[in-house]
């Protein structure tokens, strides 16, 4: 047997659904909910270097480098926001973080 | 069984094992450790379906900075994390509902899917036949995807620039360095001359 499209689809839609149990789970730890988050970009990147791996189109691989840096950026302020938010208020539970609720 | 299907099993399965520590872990720490496990073996995917520059970069950015720097702030924040893993199996029925259910939804969309034959014909970047992977990226990236390249420097620049802002803070007990003030001195400011009277001593 040979490994076709659908096998790394169906790979990268398992992943996909772990980040999403993992945002659902860990509802009150902010760390875990960004590993997860990365965890979705990641099944994203495999979806897109797969289909440009077996359709023959270099785009798919470009766009997937453009995901990584946006993903870097997003985990250097996401974590940045939580250390400010950790010398001010001393904790990083989720349901403490009202302060811009109207 | 050829050695790519072999290594196709070994890596897919590594990685949604450790996908799946990352979110049952118990210490944060070890999330992250399962986290980087699951990067190398997404690199090790991506190394089977032909993108080795796309694997470097992930073992090199993703594993480097990105998961190094979860694991600092994970070290550095002094947080309970017994507290914080509470709710878990509240949440657990609803979660494991919901992650069948699409797991299932998404399998069956992937499984009935396939490429027409006129589609594969007008690909944006048709990957060229004798050239290396990085070679092929790279006359596409600064060619005809140049704007989105730099679009990319400017996400960086501003997630560079919001970070430091964020956590750059001027501490008003230590003493910094004044280039001014240190320029401006004068032998008036600088040097005090004394009469010392004769054997009393300062």
């Amino acid at each position: 047997m040979t490994i076709g499209l659908t096998h790394y689809l169906i790979v990268a839609a398992i992943m996909f659904t772990l980040g999403i149990l993992g945002i659902i789970l860990n509802r009150k730890n902010i760390i875990v909910i960004l590993m997860s988050v990365e965890l979705i970009l990641l099944s994203v990147n495999i979806n897109l270097v797969s289909f440009s791996s077996f359709l023959g189109d270099l785009t798919g691989q470009v766009f997937s480098l453009f995901i990584l840096t946006v993903a870097a950026a997003e985990a250097a302020i996401g974590l940045a926001i939580l250390v400010t938010y950790y010398r001010n208020r001393g904790s990083i539970a989720v349901e403490d973080i009202n302060a811009m609720k109207g | 069984m050829n050695l790519a299907v072999a290594f196709f099993y070994l890596f897919s399965a590594l990685m949604i094992a450790s996908a799946f520590m990352v979110i049952a872990a118990r210490n944060p720490v070890h999330s992250v450790l399962f986290l980087i496990l699951a990067f190398v073996n997404a690199a090790g995917l991506f190394l089977l379906l032909g993108a080795e520059f796309l694997a470097m970069i992930l073992v090199v950015v993703y594993i480097g900075a990105v998961a190094v720097l979860f694991l600092f702030v994970v070290m550095m924040l002094d947080v309970d994390f017994a507290v914080l893993k509470q709710g878990f199996l509240q949440y657990l029925p609803i979660g494991a509902l919901i992650g069948i259910i699409m797991v299932i939804e998404l399998i069956l969309v992937m499984s009935g899917w396939s490429a027409s034959q006129a589609s594969l014909g007008n690909a944006g970047a048709p990957t060229p036949p004798d050239v290396s992977n990085t070679l092929a990226l790279g006359r596409v990236l600064y060619t005809k995807f140049v704007y989105f390249f730099q679009a990319a420097g400017l996400v960086l620049l501003t997630a560079m620039i919001g970070a430091i802002v964020l956590t750059l803070r001027h501490k008003s007990d230590v003493r910094r360095q004044d280039i001014g003030e240190q320029n401006a001195r004068d032998r008036k400011q600088a040097v005090e001359l004394k009469k010392i009277p004769f054997r009393t001593g300062v």
